[in-house]
């Protein structure tokens, strides 16, 4: 699903009315069920949707049963279904598919090999084998019916169950049939399964929750008896039978032995694995509230001095776990979402069938040809098939020396290409997990900063420490006079002011508004990145490729006419650039021949030289093109035109002319401008001429900050200087010549259109289409950094009011078991709620934008 | 008043049938996935699986 254009019916904002519907099962959503039909009413009058996956299919040209396929794989896919009379997967949710994989055999390999499947398998005997894969590519009910149908693929498959909130799916399989051979059917059918390191070491994380449901049931069991039997206590206020009483307390004892020694084991054993490092964690007071009143009822009922406080103590054991449960759900779909669900709006050049077209990263089909120009990332594992790669690893391995790989080699994911335009052959699929994991890898000092989040994890370590001494001093005030008081007060003190509040704001807060930027087109680092956005003051914007559009400019050229040769000889050497006006160049010369560039040296800012097909060519700057012999040609040194940049063109040293590229700003720039122009300082720096200072001195306000001209390193310099004078400096770019700016600034952002524009060193990535929502970006940080702050300062009240309650010995240990949990609850909910109400604002230009 | 205590017992009994059942239940995965089955059943059944002879040793396993 692409973005939904903005819905406005005379003036009246639709996208208000279907936010509503969001909250609906996605089958019943009135927008799903409009684009449905005019998916419908789309492949019926053009067939140009594949069929399979719905991505477009115009260029393909196969057509197999009447149906549009984008790539052989989708169709083989479908004659496999159709083969098996599963074609209703087409009819549960329409183009369901994922383009699949060709993986050649090479791939799943490593899987033959006894220990590493033996690994993977959770059940093994003589009549039945079971593995667990995780397939983060199933996504609808087609997805469930058509892996739950495994056995009708293949007769080797006893049964296949989807998870599919964890997207795993464990397939039973005969013995005869082979590890491989299961994965193999899930790649083919376009579900390749994920087998990552951790998967192969057995670790069982589909079952972490199952003890938490155990200790919870448990926990529930043993408090809800234990509140009956302790009832007569409550209402009669003490004319109880003595022998019944006794009977009650005993029995409250037994059952709350499992709760201590069960149900809330790992409060404990988290307490000792942090003190054992000399850290005193949250779980210490919670650990030592519970011990307290475990001790003291064991004694109270033995020595038969009362009844005890098992109520309260396993209340709050059964209070605790709940809130821990809704934590760890909350968390672990954050998580999902950020890990799998929302891919970088990446793209990369294919050629398929002699034509090249972008195509987003997450369709990449193993096979096809990818063209990776200069500065540009290889998103997938590949065999160079044409041209001689230099390419950058440090991303990966921290080792900046370009290594050369020759045609025919392997080239890992990750790496950045640098020198001419090479191709490529796809050999695995993109992970976007490894992606992912790359650019948070990528600059881990950055998250090193001071910020919201320590000062959250300080405060809460402080805070802990602080709590254990009011407990202690509280005990030291009553333990003479009144001890029963005394017990009353200190587990009140220490179960009330908890500051799990305090340390679960934070990384909800933030955890929610990466997830509702990422819904909108902007995809950030960590969720650090959320507080940094929000102390922004100033912004600075790169201009080509980020207030305008890369390629489709209008471009004339300007000197002596270009024979078809020297069109040819420039078309290929700003093929082998992906800076925007090197595109531009590239289209207006793409009908000629490509010519084989055997040097190609780009200086960044500055222009490409190349040697193609034993011509030196150099395109770029004026500085650049001409150097300092100052041999301006009378014609060309006339005057600058408004609204263009001029790129030189020099032909064996012989300058030739120059093109003149018109530019199109990107919809929607002025009114940023002026919406950014309120609140912030902006600045612009820009590589070329000062050809447009005016047209752009109308959006940037009263003083105009303009710097033309400028090299990467004066940006980079530009940027430090702000910062000098105590600026936080957002820098927007296009990340190809602006890198060590974007990663200067306090926040970098790269601008994606439709390159491979991956910045690892930026902090986010925006879809261009959304740059305009970026002041609604910049003010739901700042709301979400006010969540944390008002949340913090809720919980210190609560905490500071429940304080002097509890050490007057006025909280009873089961009230305070109540609203400790709540509270934590509460503060959840509240972050991450609050964060969908603050991102409203972004739905008002982009409602309904999800990308799935 | 003895009475009391053998409702007691009868009582804990009937609770204690339902914690097992509880346990059961998460045992055998009935916690693990709690959306998947919902689509599930809304499919239409002209293709009965074959049963999976082993699924309950699996269980056992799990």
């Amino acid at each position: 699903m692409g973005i939904g254009k903005p819905l406005v019916l005379r003036g009246f904002d639709l996208g208000f009315v279907f936010r509503i519907f969001s909250w609906f099962p996605v089958e019943f959503r009135p927008l799903r069920l409009i684009r449905m039909a005019s998916d419908n009413a789309r492949v019926a009058i053009q067939e140009s949707f594949c069929f399979h996956c719905g991505e477009p299919a115009n260029d393909s040209g196969i057509i197999h049963d009447e149906k549009a396929f984008c790539c052989a794989g989708c169709k083989l896919v479908y004659e496999v279904l159709q083969e098996n009379n599963l074609c209703r997967y087409y009819t549960l949710d329409r183009s369901p598919g994922r383009s699949p994989t060709f993986w050649g055999g090479t791939t799943f390999e490593y899987l033959d090999d006894a220990a590493i499947a033996g690994k993977l398998l959770d059940y093994s005997d003589d009549r039945v084998r079971s593995v667990t894969l995780l397939v983060p590519r199933m996504h609808c009910s087609s997805c469930i019916w058509l892996l739950e149908n495994l056995p009708r693929l293949n007769p080797g498959v006893i049964q296949s169950r989807v998870n599919f909130l964890k997207k795993t799916i464990r397939v039973a399989f005969t013995p005869a049939t082979t590890v491989r051979t299961v994965v193999e059917l899930l790649a083919s059918l376009g579900y390749e399964p994920e087998i990552t390191l951790a998967s192969l070491d057995g670790e069982a994380a589909s079952h972490a929750h199952r003890s938490l449901y155990y200790k919870i049931g448990v926990a529930g069991f043993c408090f809800g008896n234990i509140m009956l039997l302790s009832f007569p206590e409550y209402l009669a206020g003490g004319s109880v039978d003595v022998r019944l009483e006794r009977l009650f307390s005993v029995l409250s004892l037994l059952l709350a032995l499992p709760v201590f020694f069960y149900s809330s084991a790992g409060y404990f054993r988290s307490s000792f694995a942090g003190l054992s490092r000399r850290i005193i964690n949250l779980d210490v007071p919670l650990a030592l509230g519970i011990l307290f009143l475990f001790a003291r009822s064991v004694y109270d009922i033995l020595t038969g001095a009362g009844p005890g406080f098992l109520d309260s103590m396993s209340g709050l054991v059964l209070f605790l776990l709940i809130g821990r449960l809704f934590q760890e759900k909350v968390y672990d779909s954050l998580n999902f979402e950020r890990k799998y669900s929302s891919y970088f709006p990446l793209a990369v050049t294919v050629r398929r069938q002699g034509s090249e077209r972008t195509t987003p990263v997450s369709s990449l089909c193993v096979g096809d040809r990818m063209i990776i120009r200069n500065g540009g990332v290889i998103p997938a594992d590949a065999v160079l098939v044409r041209g001689n790669g230099l390419i950058d690893y440090s991303f990966v391995t921290g080792e900046s020396a370009p290594v050369t790989r020759e045609a025919g080699s392997f080239v890992y994911a990750g790496g950045r290409h640098r020198g001419a335009a090479v191709e490529m052959e796809v050999v695995k699929e993109v992970s976007q997990s490894y992606l992912t994991q790359l650019w948070n890898e990528a600059d881990q000092k950055r998250d090193a900063r001071a910020g919201l989040t320590s000062v959250s994890n300080n405060v809460a370590k402080y805070f802990t420490a602080a709590v254990l001494a009011i407990a202690a001093i509280t005990a030291l005030i009553w333990l003479p006079g009144n001890p029963v008081v005394a017990l009353n007060a200190v587990t009140g003190v220490l179960i009330v002011a908890c500051p799990c509040a305090l340390a679960l704001s934070t990384p909800f807060t933030f955890g929610s508004a990466v997830r509702v930027f990422g819904r909108f087109g902007l995809y950030l680092k960590n969720a650090g990145v959320v507080e940094r956005l929000a102390r922004v003051d100033t912004i600075v914007f790169d201009k080509t490729g980020t207030m305008t559009h890369a390629g489709a400019s209008a471009l004339r050229f300007v000197g002596d006419e270009l024979t078809m040769r020297e069109i040819a000889l420039i078309g290929s050497t700003a093929r082998s650039s992906g800076h925007s006006l090197s595109r531009a160049l590239q289209e207006y010369c793409s009908l000629t021949d490509v010519l084989p560039v055997t040097v190609f040296a780009e200086v960044p800012g500055s222009g490409i030289r190349a040697d193609v097909d034993g011509v030196t060519v150099m395109i770029g700057s004026r500085e650049f093109v001409m150097g300092k012999e100052e041999r301006v040609l009378r014609r060309l040194a006339a005057g600058t035109a408004p609204m263009e940049s001029r790129v030189y063109v020099a032909l064996q040293g012989v300058t030739m002319g120059y093109f003149a590229v018109g530019n199109r700003y990107r919809e929607g720039m002025d009114t940023l401008m002026q919406e950014l122009r309120q609140s912030y300082r902006l600045v612009m720096l820009s590589g070329d001429g000062e050809g447009e200072r005016r047209h752009l001195q109308s959006w940037f306000g009263d003083a105009p900050e303009l710097h033309f001209q400028q090299s990467p390193s004066a940006k980079l310099a530009f940027v430090q200087s702000l910062q000098r004078q105590g600026s936080t400096v957002l820098m927007v770019g296009d990340g190809l010549n602006d890198g060590a700016a974007l990663r200067q600034s306090d926040v970098g952002i790269s601008v994606a259109e439709d390159t491979s524009a991956f910045t690892p060193s930026s902090d986010a990535i925006v879809d261009a289409a959304s740059l305009h929502a970026l002041p609604r970006f910049l003010s739901v940080s700042r709301r979400s950094v006010r969540i944390v702050r008002a949340s913090f300062a809720v919980s210190f009240v609560y905490n500071l009011v429940g304080l002097a309650f509890a050490m007057r010995g006025d909280l009873t240990p089961l009230l305070a078991a109540t609203l400790m949990p709540l509270s934590s609850v509460t503060v959840v909910l509240l972050c991450t709620t609050w964060v969908m109400i603050a991102a409203k604002g972004l739905g008002r230009d982009q409602c309904l934008s999800s990308r799935s | 008043m003895s009475v009391i205590a053998i409702l007691i017992g009868f009582s804990m009994l009937v609770a204690g049938g339902f914690l097992v059942a509880f346990l059961w239940a998460v045992r055998h995965g009935q916690f693990d996935d709690r959306y998947t089955p919902s689509v599930r059943i809304l499919f239409d059944h002209d293709d009965v699986q074959p049963e999976d002879p082993a699924s309950k040793r699996i269980h056992k396993k799990l």
